[in-house]
């Protein structure tokens, strides 16, 4: 015998549908709620500008860390995506590029941070320092910056690329003066969201590039280990005692402030410069 | 003229070369990885036995012998990885019905990037929360031990691998033919029995390529399940080894590297986990991308 007839058990499973959807945008909102509630009342300017004891000198080496990092990846994330979409025909070699990536990015972080730790740290003599965390990271937000790059330039229309080809340019002039522009929204969207990404992670620089010091706080050179904010919490919440719950808080907050601003940024970029475009 | 023309057909040739390096170096990176971790992990395996490594049940990496036996970081990452995609691949595929099936459009709009936000947040922010705030919280209402355990890593990286899972599933879904649903419904069912019986179905590469990234992305999560899973290097048991402490292959590197000597055993050890780690991600992730193009997800 049937319980429900299919009119019902339509009405059920779509209950149990829009639940589904309600439990899957709870959390994020109790996270943002948790941490302005908790973080909100141990942020103060102090606590932000303080180098002794404050969050200056991880938001200087966390600023560092990602810019380099983003010095070193975006021209060669995009080179990458320019070579997939404008110049490669599809074949074994494309095949395995976009394998590549994708196992690029795939492959865990800590494991970054052992190949980081094995190659720029050990064999490249940068150890333990900004430069090799840097490198580090680079590595780990490159897919990311290819694949996005790539969206970007798959939504330039072909006619754009025809009616240069059509005037006489050259290829690459095609690419660098009409399709590169109008990529250009997209492209930056996607770098922004990677340097997000490698502001947040903790992993891969553990042992590349992080420390925890509270006599040496700024790097003097990219040889030199740096503080971090990722790094700074995760020691604060799991090995020094005695931090107060407030500053615990209130370090995850900048964080997460951080990481959320540069999403929110990348967001409201793609739209603003979107309506920019003319077709 | 005809000197400006070869100038310039010569630099052509000189940027397409780079850009086309720029592309391979993505492969030469891949090699790179693999072959720094296997040449850093191989002097373990001169030094044990491949089954003492891979099957023993102790991981003392400075007791006096050390042992290396990885059997207990090996279930421990499975039951963290099981547990998340139990929770995640229902929670997932439900949200991406929803978003492509039955959601009014305005409310998609709402859904997508907030699920998104779930992956923005860093892996150490998950975890600095499990610690200080989830795990005694649950372990105080599901009266255990401790606050630090197996299930609550898997809860965490659940929500982690979401927006992920959603997207992917979801994208399978959409590339299912308008055509294929409006013959189910034209032959009278509903637009439930034509979710499940066709689409779904119809969507199932996709769906299961969603959920091998999902085990990609639980198994070499490192902070989060190094803050909240308790660390204890210990086999866990049935089921209730999932409110246990465990310890996982990424936490283990995590927590030690910093702490063994260069180019000890318990180095090379570390290195061999990694491997490891590199070698199930390196397998999911091509299995899925394989799925992935068989559904037609990626637009080439």
């Amino acid at each position: 015998m049937k319980l429900l007839n299919p009119q019902q058990t339509e009405k059920l499973a779509f209950a149990v549908l829009w639940l589904a959807a309600a439990l899957a945008v709870l959390p994020i909102l109790a996270i943002i709620a948790v941490m302005v509630y908790r973080g909100g009342s141990g942020l103060s300017g102090s606590l932000l500008f303080r180098v002794e004891a404050g969050l200056l000198p991880a938001i200087v080496g966390t600023l560092l860390l990602v810019g380099l990092t983003a010095l070193f990846a975006a021209p060669l994330g995009i080179a990458a995506a320019i070579y997939l979409r404008e110049y490669a025909r599809n074949g074994p070699l494309v095949r395995l590029i976009r394998l590549a990536v994708v196992n690029l990015a795939g492959v865990p972080s800590v494991v970054y941070g052992l190949f980081g730790l094995a190659l720029f740290v050990t064999l490249l003599h940068f150890g333990r320092s900004l430069l090799a965390g840097a490198c580090t990271l680079s590595l780990l937000v490159l897919p990311l910056i290819i694949s996005t790059s790539e969206e970007a330039l798959r939504q330039v229309p072909r006619g754009l690329r025809e009616a240069s080809l059509a005037l006489g340019a050259t290829k690459w002039q095609t690419v660098r003066r009409v399709v590169l522009p109008n990529a250009l929204p997209g492209i930056i969207t996607g770098l922004i969201l990677s340097i997000s990404r490698a502001a947040g992670e903790t992993a891969p620089i553990l042992f590349t590039a992080a420390f925890f010091s509270l006599t040496h706080p700024f790097p003097k050179s990219v040889f030199d280990p740096i503080l971090v904010l990722p790094y700074q919490l995760f020691v604060m919440a799991t090995e020094v005692p005695n931090v107060p719950s407030a500053t615990k808080w209130a370090t995850a907050l900048v964080l997460v402030l951080v990481v959320l601003g540069l999403n929110l940024l990348a967001i409201i970029l793609r739209t603003r410069l979107r309506g920019l475009q003319r077709w | 003229m005809h000197v400006k023309g070869r100038a310039i057909a010569t630099w052509e040739w000189f940027v397409e070369s780079a850009i086309r390096l720029a592309g391979i170096l993505a492969i030469i990176f891949v090699l790179l990885i693999f072959a720094f971790l296997l040449r850093n992990a191989l002097p373990i395996f001169r030094q044990v036995p491949v089954g003492n490594l891979l099957g023993g049940r102790f991981w003392r990496p400075t007791s006096e012998p050390a042992q290396f036996g990885m059997l207990p970081l090996l279930l421990g990452s499975l039951y963290v990885t099981l547990g998340a995609l139990l929770i995640a691949v229902p929670l997932g595929l439900s949200c991406a019905v929803f978003a492509s099936e039955v959601a009014p459009a305005r409310l998609r709009e709402v859904l997508k990037p907030l699920i998104e936000l779930l992956a923005a947040i860093p892996s150490v922010v998950y975890g600095f929360l499990g610690l200080l705030l989830l795990g005694p919280w649950l372990a105080n209402v599901l009266n255990l031990p401790v606050g630090q355990f197996a299930a609550l890593g898997s809860l965490l990286l659940a929500l982690m691998a979401l927006p992920m899972i959603v997207s992917i599933a979801e994208d399978a879904i959409r590339a299912v033919p308008v055509a294929l649903r409006h013959n189910s419904l034209a032959l009278g069912a509903t637009r439930w029995q034509t979710i499940i019986k066709v689409v779904v179905p119809a969507a199932r590469s996709g769906i299961i390529a969603a959920s091998l990234l999902g085990v990609g992305r639980a198994i070499g999560e490192t902070m989060t399940v190094l803050m909240v899973t308790g660390n204890a290097a210990v086999i866990p048991q049935g089921l209730v080894g999932f409110f246990r402490p465990v310890r996982t292959m990424t936490a283990t590197i995590a927590a030690e590297m910093g702490e063994s000597a260069y180019q000890s055993s318990h180095y090379y050890a570390l290195f061999a986990i990694g491997l490891m780690l590199f070698i199930i991600t390196f397998v999911t992730n091509t299995l899925a991308d394989v799925l992935v193009r068989r559904a037609g997800g990626v637009k080439t």
